[in-house]
């Protein structure tokens, strides 16, 4: 049996429906125990720009998209132009059938720059510059059509239920066109219904009444259309897997980790991790008192993260989450963190900047920021979690950091990450360690200084409220009590105190925490963060078109682990960057701290992320000796 | 345990010039700790950036000197991790009404039991004497090159639009007034604010401790100064919100805008609005975490052995197909 390798995209206007259909697809397919990995696109807007959201299905694992769709579903125009030309020459399309006279004109959402291509394009196929025209170009490569009339389906459906109001119900055509899909791929009904009155569960009657019309256009497919060309079928489940969203990931390790205190200021793609915080904020602990999460929307980031200093002065673990125009104003407090010796987690989920950027997309383009961020010299780590699975995990590990060196600690995620829905292993809690540092409970000593000496520069930590524990904290330099002072010898006592945490993280962090080697070649792929998902599906389409590569994905930023990539790079005979940014931010790392320099950049700042088909095609270009030293990557709408 | 004023002294050198008035604001902060008898470990006070910024280093109790406009992000963080903190947060009027002031208003809106204290002297002494956002239009203070060109913001006025729910003030050559008020302030279960006027005798040679007391305007008849300051109390001022309703409330918090607006001729001091029936955000939170108060996050045990104690399976249980 030839393995299943399918993409189902369905598009729409902003705010109607189209993730609900997403979600309902990818839980339906789940349900039937194949993997799914699926993204959502979208503009900077409430209502009525173009969204879409993209699901791959295999039999195996997958962690990336691919380039091309295998089935589009548009009950807009939009949808269409955008996407038509993107369908496999053995692909579908299931379309609204009212729209086929839209000309492109009509379309006000469509972009100056989008239209001239899309002309050009249906010009130089002898077409009309309408939804037909579209349609035919992709129908003479081969693409089936599926003309749904959503209108008639609903009017049926309502004669037949007896239900008046079902008729003009369009808001439910997203649930048709889902139901629609699944009819035409041959999976059962039963897990699309399942999938229906899941997401739907938090009304019973809504869920009822899209289980009907699910069944319903589910049937009608069944029996009006012939068979696609690919059909799906279940395969044995494997136990204990989740439908996850990347956001959730930091979000649950941040509760099962023991963070207690999150702020945050609204900004996409973060703030779904704090709404999930407090929609989940009471939870049930071991030692029968329920335990709970503060969180605190700021007027600010500034306030969000001035919120969780104080916070963890107290003691208890405390973060905000952010993206990039959210840590631009966190850079001062930042360092006041670092000079304090108080430890922060800041979850930064990175988009496309600078400024506003594209507020909406993905992007890498924070690492040397996050780095650098905030004046003067002062320890920080820089940590980065390549996908879902390694979100949770990373979370508990980037707390342990930061009460362990008492520092603040940047946990990089990015968009990719936070809109994709993907089947991932249960999440094990029992995996993770909880490493409070020198945090103390109780001080007998009433001659306690917050910032005594000690062999490893880190000093036993009071908390407001712990009886001989006063401290003071400043801003300014100060002395062991923590008081300011300029004196020039304690200057020098203070800073390489602080600063000698990097080389004690190095020291300390296990290797497979600073890098994943998965597996060294004489072409080895260097890389950091949510690319890890397209470089390994990229990896096994090499390995079967008798292509070796090797992989290290570089999870410690900051301090960089210099002596183990180096010795991991040995044998490497060239060294392939592969990043999301333009200026391959990471590269400019593996240049300063090794004694060699990159050899080739594959980069992409779309906006969009990299397909794995997209790093195949790069890679393999490389390996054949005939790549430029920079291939920049385009693909996605 | 009596406590004793001298216990919340430092023997940190205070550097503060001669004759300045945040020495006694540091007097009434001291003596109101000792008169309350709050375990100094139980006590923690924030302060911005500038010379009011020291203040944190020369009391004994936890001490947290933050970054400029920032001291209230930090200390209601501190307050809402540990509510049984005795928090107070100080500064300058420029660190809380200029730099600080969105702070200023977002804090106003959630109410944190603690207590805010800003030392009032309408320059930024430590870089040398510009003009503060309180500093009145067209004065010209010593060390401006031309005189102010802004209108000034009334700090009684805006706490009072933001939600403060004690708002009073205080005079630094009044001490014991000023430990009173701290008392009143520190005791209400809210966001309590204190505008506190400090003469700068270095930099704001028109505001002086003489300008307050009078000594520009002498009464023909007594030959005796009139001074400017007054106390509320002293005139039958009634601040407090008596009852729950929404006329009672719009009555005090009119007059108090309106006695805000009192400046040159005569400046109110005292205490101008007090609502103890508005809800605190401790009161509201523990509302939706009913233990909250019990078990806040400074105390709340996370781990044992070094493994997680919390229960995540229900969540993970909703994510499973």
């Amino acid at each position: 049996m030839s393995s299943i390798d399918f993409t189902w995209v369905i598009g729409g206007p902003q705010g109607g429906g189209v993730e609900t259909a997403a979600n309902i697809f990818a839980g339906a397919c789940a349900g039937c125990g194949l993997k799914v990995f699926g993204k959502r696109e979208y503009y900077s807007n409430i209502k009525g720009e173009h969204s879409y959201f993209g699901v791959r299905v295999s039999d195996k694992t997958i962690r990336s998209n691919v380039s091309g769709i295998t089935m589009l579903v548009g009950f807009d125009a939009e949808t269409l132009f955008r996407h038509a030309d993107e369908v496999f020459d053995d692909g579908a399309i299931v379309f609204e059938s009212d729209l086929t006279e839209i000309k492109i004109d009509e379309v006000h959402t469509l972009d100056a720059q989008f239209k001239e291509r899309l002309i050009k394009y249906l010009l130089s196929k002898n077409k009309p510059l309408t939804i037909q025209g579209a349609i035919n170009a992709a129908k003479e490569r081969g693409v089936t059509l599926y003309p749904v009339s959503f209108k008639e389906i609903l009017a049926s459906l309502s004669d037949e239920t007896n239900n008046p109001k079902l008729r003009g119900m369009f808001r439910m055509q997203n649930v048709l066109a889902v139901s629609i899909s699944i009819g035409l791929l041959g999976l059962p009904p039963e897990t699309l219904l399942k999938s229906v009155g899941s997401i739907f569960s938090r009304k019973a009657e809504i869920a009822e009444m899209n289980k009907t019309a699910a069944n319903y256009a589910y049937n009608y497919a069944t029996v009006k259309y012939s068979k696609f060309r690919y059909q799906l079928s279940p395969i044995p489940k494997e136990e204990h897997t989740m439908l996850a969203q990347g956001f959730q990931s930091t979000s649950l390790g941040k509760i099962a980790c023991g963070c207690r205190f999150q702020s945050y200021y609204p900004i996409t793609p973060a703030s779904d991790e704090s709404v999930f915080l407090e929609s989940n904020e009471i939870f049930e602990v071991e030692n029968n008192r329920p335990g709970s999460t503060l969180v605190v929307q700021t007027e600010d980031e500034i306030s969000a993260i001035g919120m969780i200093i104080g916070a963890s002065l107290t003691g208890s673990r405390s973060s905000t989450s952010t993206s990039g125009p959210g840590f631009s104003l966190m850079a001062e407090a930042l360092g006041w963190a670092g000079i304090n010796e108080v430890p922060i987690v800041v979850t930064l989920y990175q988009r496309s900047g600078p400024s506003t950027g594209l507020p909406t997309r993905h992007g890498q383009d924070d690492l040397q920021f996050a780095i650098h961020a905030g004046h003067g010299d002062f320890p920080r780590i820089v940590y980065a979690s390549g996908d879902t699975e390694e979100g949770f995990y990373d979370t508990a590990k980037c707390f342990n950091f930061a009460d362990i060196y008492q520092i603040p600690v940047i946990h990089m995620m990015d968009k990719f990450i936070a809109s994709t829905v993907s089947t991932v292993k249960r999440f094990d809690p029992t995996k993770i360690t909880i490493e409070r540092g020198k945090l103390l409970e109780k001080i007998e000593d009433p001659g306690y200084k917050r910032f005594t000496p000690s062999p490893d520069g880190i000093s036993p930590r009071s908390r407001l409220g712990l009886e001989n524990g006063i401290f003071w904290n400043t801003g300014d330099e100060s002395d062991e009590a923590g008081h300011i002072s300029e004196d020039p010898e304690n200057r020098i006592y203070k800073m390489d105190k602080r600063l000698h945490k990097m080389d004690l993280a190095l020291e300390q962090i296990p290797k497979e925490d600073q890098a994943i080697n998965y597996g060294i070649s004489d072409f080895c792929i260097l890389s950091w963060g949510s690319t890890k998902g397209p470089i390994l599906d990229a990896i096994e389409m090499l390995n079967k078109a008798g292509y070796k590569v090797g992989f290290i994905q570089i999870k410690l930023l900051h301090p960089f682990p210099t002596k183990y990539v180096q010795s991991l790079l040995s044998g490497v005979k060239k060294i392939i960057d592969i990043e999301a940014n333009q200026s391959a931010q990471m590269g400019s790392l593996l240049n300063e701290y090794l004694d060699r320099k990159v050899d080739y950049y594959i980069l992409k700042y779309t906006g969009r992320p990299m397909t794995c088909n997209e790093l195949f095609d790069s890679v393999k270009k490389i390996i054949d000796n005939k790549a430029e030293k920079k291939q920049v990557l385009k693909y996605g709408v | 345990m009596v406590s004793n004023v001298a216990d919340y002294k430092t023997e940190v050198h205070n550097d503060w010039c001669p004759g300045c008035g945040d020495f006694g604001i540091v007097s009434a902060i001291q003596m109101a700790l000792a008169e309350m008898e709050i375990p100094r470990h139980k006590a923690a006070i924030f302060s911005g950036v500038g010379c009011s910024g020291k203040t944190s280093h020369y009391l004994n109790v936890y001490g947290v000197h933050t970054l400029h406009g920032r001291v209230l992000p930090f200390s209601q963080g501190a307050k809402l991790a540990n509510p049984e903190m005795t928090v107070v947060a100080v500064g300058g009027d420029g660190d809380g009404l200029g730099i600080g002031a969105g702070h200023f208003v977002a804090a106003g809106r959630r109410n944190v039991d603690m207590t805010y204290l800003i030392f009032n002297n309408g320059v930024y002494g430590l870089t040398k004497g510009q003009a503060s956002p309180t500093l009145k239009l067209g004065l010209q203070t010593k060390s401006l090159p031309e005189p102010n060109v802004n209108q000034s913001v009334n700090p009684i006025a805006l706490a009072i639009a933001s939600g403060f729910t004690f708002v009073a003030r205080g005079y630094a050559y009044d001490v014991r007034q000023l430990k009173d008020l701290i008392i009143a302030a520190v005791k209400h279960r809210g966001l309590s604010f204190l505008d506190v006027l400090q003469p700068c005798p270095t930099y704001n040679d028109i505001n002086t401790r003489d300008w307050f007391s009078g000594m520009d305007n002498i009464d023909e008849i007594t030959n005796r100064p009139r001074p400017r300051i007054y106390k509320l109390e002293d005139v039958g001022y009634d601040p407090v919100v008596h009852i729950d309703s929404p006329q009672e409330e719009n009555e005090k918090l009119t007059q108090a805008l309106i006695k805000s607006n009192e400046w040159d001729a005569k400046i109110p001091t005292g205490i101008f609005y007090k609502n103890d029936i508005a809800q605190s955000y401790d009161q509201r939170m523990a509302e939706r975490i009913p233990n909250y108060l019990e078990n806040p996050p400074a105390y709340q045990e996370i781990s044992a052995g070094g493994k997680s104690i919390t229960d995540i399976s229900q969540l993970l249980d909703k994510l499973e197909i």
